[in-house]
């Protein structure tokens, strides 16, 4: 299988200009600034653009090849002086907050002695996240991209948790249905495109709520029903679970979450809201269960430290580990959110990826449902980036029972709303109940195969998985071939997965595990025929020279 | 389990349970007025009018013209490697294409004045999500935004919202058409030093809502120096620049600062959107211009919670790059706006009322002084109370958009076909034409 390239839509690479610092007084703008005066004063605004910016690329060449600082002309828009990168993947080191490209005037060497600064908020994000080597594993494998003809030995991607194996089935679905389902009009629930383009309701459309709350419905195979009023869409899981969060918390308070867990919530829950995540360890023993013992030290202990707790987050399925949670703990989880007078977010994104036999994912939903507690205080998350293959369409749902969260939910949306022509197509899409019922069934089967063959594959090398049904990944024990049983450890035997097996998987350290030598890898971005060569490279690793 | 008697009480956020949502004026009732009463030429000929939504819908069918010439355009996708790139496709980089195709569109606006860097652009789910996240960046919670007034109501809800900054409101005054001063500036600025409130950033809507006029150079060129000496950003929110009568009467930040050889550029940060110009306000499309690299990058990472459809990237993106057909639509657009304005003006004129000389926008800034019984604030919510109820139409009072003075209305005239906006003007003029009888 041909990974898809994804360098036609890859932001350019990095102009050598911009990479530098600029000084606003070095000897070679003595040198350029009168000459593009002159230049500009003749040539008009081309010769004045085009010349000095070639004669400064020289500059630059000749300067680099000196190995001193460089510097950029204004006559064209200043180019960037950080590369562009992925969304899970750190900047470079080059881009320090706040500071940015000084830039000189053609009549004076005047520079500002001061620049306004950003705020912290911002600055911390700006941060290079040298610390995660989730971002930095996902960075560096795009930077040098495994491509069966053209990049035989590049970075194998075994750390994004995409789906690709059951595309094929929406792409089909898409090219017989989709322009009739864009320009619309057929059914009566449908707009015409002069209803797209128009101001929408900012929490997504009716029909769409309609369409989603069935889906969901289908995904858990028909276990609970959830009403569309409950439901506001937003572009993506990503803002859900944070227009959730400033809803439930206020800056500074914090939320407990069973580690090791999804790496994205570091970032997506405490940038903008302030609210912390207080990690609750939970063990290999137990097989990464979560156990109120656990959860009662962590908020006891976050409350001696003057944390205020607000609620507990949980994925069900489980990520980075893989497995649907069980009643018996879905139960203890709302006794315990309950007796703290706390919420309960339940992050049900994989909910239709079950591949277990004989496993039932079962949603907090239901459990509310049959056990008569107060709703009030739980709310899920989900969307249509994982059991569809549809994160670039940008779907995510909050679900509440909590008219206060749908209400403040819905008017936060509008900072995060769902494209019209996407939600009219995703509307007819999940209202195809015949497809969707195909689909999952297909995809499940998919699932199943690859990550059966996928563990036996990784037991050959001696590295076994915990037990796991749910996902896109596996959660692989590779501590037997860490040097140090730390985190020191952990994390040199991840570099060398990335320089010698040239293999991306994702290290526990950055997921909060707090055993050393757990791997996050995803299975589902490969082929069957993929799985020997990622054999073959993690070899170099585990059989290779320690 | 837990015990039946149980009273549950759970907490939520101050943000969840304030009202800063700002969403308590008549801005917003006369909306909510209309959903429940919205008029239809045939169903409910006695409804209310909408004009108090600034929407455009006046060169729709250009839109319209385009997709049916262009099927391909909703032919979504080719191939399972394009569907790949599509459908999954979530960098926050957007796709290449559209952020060319944006910069495009957006120097065509400018009349090929200025370069844009496609580079610098970080899309966002509509302009309200770019103000905000700007806001974010350049701003700690309880910092302040200079914001000239009158300006756009939904500002206090987005730019205080969930940021915890403060807007301090720089007053214009109609004695030279609110075109913002120095002495205002200044004033702003020294109010809030006063009361030990940090001033981050100004933020400007050129041209101007509720106003419907560009700002002119030479105030441009006062702004650049006040926020040079203050050494704070400038946000120039640009989305109706493409709604200007005529591309000479438009100077936008970025003709400045590409003037001034991008001396001190990084302080300034344009934001636009295809939600007015292009009418295209469902699509949820926007976009924040940095000349600050830091910004640009924080940006682009805070954009992930407010991403733009793949698809509608997609869709739009050989629209916006085709020159024959955005220099066609915003002539266009920009012709019948200036004759939809000129006609209202018009007709206003002919009993008695004056509007604000303006040059752009999808909206007059109406005087109806006249018409209060007292000039006051709660005689214009009064004048506005009876205008909603008794003429049915729905515009939105001055106050809403902390006008200084008593008795502004801003009108909306395109988003409506002709035969309703004579409905609407014709209500206006029998009304003014009774009351010149008592």
């Amino acid at each position: 299988m041909t990974r898809a390239s994804r360098d036609s839509d890859k932001s350019p690479p990095e102009h050598n200009l911009s990479s530098s610092r600029l000084k606003s007084d070095g000897p070679e703008m003595r040198i350029i600034v009168p000459l593009q005066g002159v230049v500009q004063g003749r040539g008009g605004l081309v010769l004045g653009s085009l010349l000095p910016c070639a004669l400064f690329y020289f500059l630059q060449l000749y300067l680099k090849s000196r190995n001193r600082p460089s510097q950029s002309r204004p006559s064209s828009p200043p180019p960037l002086s950080t590369p562009n990168d992925h969304i899970s993947s750190p900047s470079s080191p080059s881009s320090a907050s706040g500071s940015s490209i000084h830039r000189t005037l053609s009549r004076g060497l005047l520079s500002p002695r001061v620049h306004p600064s950003v705020s912290s908020r911002a600055a911390a994000i700006a941060r290079p996240d040298e610390d995660s080597s989730y971002y930095v594993g996902l960075k560096r494998c795009r930077e040098d991209a495994y491509h069966r003809v053209d990049n035989p030995e590049g970075i194998l991607q075994l750390g994004l948790a995409e789906n690709w194996l059951s595309q094929d089935l929406v792409l089909d679905w898409l090219e017989k249905k989709a322009h009739g389902a864009l320009l619309g009009g057929e059914r009566p629930d449908e707009l015409n495109i002069m209803g797209l383009t128009t101001y929408q309701p900012f929490d997504g459309s009716n029909s769409l709520k309609i369409a989603v709350a069935g889906f969901m419905n289908q995904v858990m195979q028909g276990s609970v029903s959830f009403d569309p009023s409950q439901i506001v869409l937003t572009c993506g899981a990503t803002p859900a679970m944070e227009i959730l969060s400033f809803c439930i918390a206020d800056q500074g308070n914090a939320f407990l979450v069973p580690s090791p867990y999804y790496p994205g919530w570091d970032r997506d829950i405490k940038w903008r809201t302030g609210v912390e995540l207080v990690p609750v360890p939970c063990r290999s023993t137990d097989n990464f269960s979560i156990s109120t013992a656990a959860l009662e030290r962590t908020y006891t202990q976050a409350k001696k430290r003057g944390l205020k707790i607000r609620a507990v987050l949980i994925a069900n399925p489980t990520n980075p580990t893989g497995h649907v949670l069980s009643r018996e703990t879905l139960i203890d989880l709302l006794d315990f959110v309950t007796e703290k007078n706390i919420h309960l977010i339940s992050d049900e994104v994989f909910a239709g990826s079950i591949h277990g036999d004989q496993s039932k994912f079962v949603s907090v939903a239901e459990i509310l449902e049959s056990e008569g507690i107060d709703k009030t205080r739980v709310h899920i998350i989900y969307g249509l980036s994982k059991d569809l293959p549809l994160a670039g369409f940008r779907v995510g749902v909050i679900h509440s029972y909590n008219d206060t969260v749908i209400a403040a939910s819905a008017k936060l949306a509008r900072f995060s709303s769902i494209s019209a022509p996407t939600q009219q197509l995703l509307t007819s899409m999940l209202s195809d109940m015949q497809f969707i019922s195909d689909y999952l069934e297909v995809n499940q089967q998919r699932l199943r195969r690859m990550h059966s063959l996928f563990v036996v594959a990784l037991k050959q090398l001696g590295i076994e998985c915990a037990n796991s049904n749910a996902g896109f990944y596996c959660w692989a024990d590779m501590s037997r071939y860490i040097k140090s049983y730390s985190e020191k450890g952990e994390r040199q035997l991840w570099e060398k997965l990335l320089t010698v097996a040239k293999v991306n998987m994702t290290p526990g350290l950055s997921c909060h595990c707090i055993e050393p030598g757990w791997f996050r890898c995803c299975f589902t971005t490969l082929t069957e025929e993929d799985i020997p060569l990622v054999v073959e490279r993690i070899k170099r690793v585990t059989q290779g020279p320690k | 389990m837990v015990a039946k008697d149980y009273k549950p009480c759970v907490p939520l956020s101050a943000i969840a349970t304030s009202s800063t949502h700002g969403e308590d004026s008549p801005y917003f009732a006369g909306w909510r007025a209309y959903d429940d009463d919205p008029y239809d030429a045939i169903n409910n000929p006695s409804g209310v009018i909408q004009m108090g939504l600034a929407e455009n819908q006046v060169s729709f069918d250009l839109f319209e013209k385009y997709l049916e010439e262009h099927q391909e355009v909703s032919n979504l996708v080719n191939g399972v490697a394009s569907f790949r790139e599509n459908a999954l496709f979530q960098d926050y980089h957007g796709l290449n294409s559209f952020r060319k195709a944006m910069t495009s569109f957006m120097e065509e606006i400018r009349g090929g004045k200025v370069k844009f860097d496609s580079n610098r652009v970080v899309l966002t789910a509509g302009a309200t999500a770019a103000n905000e996240l700007l806001t974010f960046i350049i701003a700690n919670p309880g910092d302040a935004l200079l914001v000239p007034t009158p300006y756009y109501p939904g500002f206090d809800r987005d730019l205080r919202w969930r940021t915890g900054v403060n807007i301090i409101p720089v007053n214009c005054y109609s004695s030279n058409n609110f075109q913002i001063t120095k002495q205002a500036l200044e004033d702003a600025y020294a109010k809030a030093e006063k009361a030990n409130i940090p001033v981050k950033g100004l933020l400007i809507t050129n041209p101007s809502n509720p106003l419907g006029t560009a700002i002119t150079r030479p105030v441009l060129k006062e702004i650049f120096n006040f926020i040079s000496t203050k050494n704070i950003h400038l946000i120039s929110d640009e989305i109706y620049s493409g709604s200007v009568f005529s591309s000479e009467e438009f100077t936008s930040v970025a003709e400045m600062v590409q003037e001034r050889g991008y001396y001190d550029a990084q302080r300034v940060h344009i934001v636009y959107s295809l939600s007015k110009d292009l009418g295209l306000p469902g699509f949820r499309v926007g976009a924040i211009y940095s000349y600050n690299d830091a910004v640009v990058t924080t940006a682009r990472r805070m954009s992930s919670f407010t991403l733009v459809s793949s698809q509608t990237q997609k869709m739009l993106s050989p629209m916006l790059s085709d020159v024959n057909f955005t220099k066609n639509y915003i002539k266009t657009n920009r012709d019948r706006l200036k004759r939809r304005y000129e006609y209202v003006v018009e007709r206003m004129r002919e009993c008695g009322i004056e509007c604000l000389h303006g040059n752009a926008g999808l909206f007059c800034w109406m005087n109806l002084k006249p018409l209060l019984e007292e000039a006051t604030m709660e005689g214009e919510l009064k004048l506005w109370e009876m205008i909603l109820k008794d003429l049915k139409l729905d515009i939105s009072p001055g106050s809403s958009c902390h006008c200084t003075e008593p008795g502004w209305f801003r009108v909306c005239f395109a988003k409506m076909n002709i035969k309703t906006l004579d409905v609407a003007l014709a209500r206006l003029t029998s009304f003014m034409e009774k009351r010149k009888k008592t």
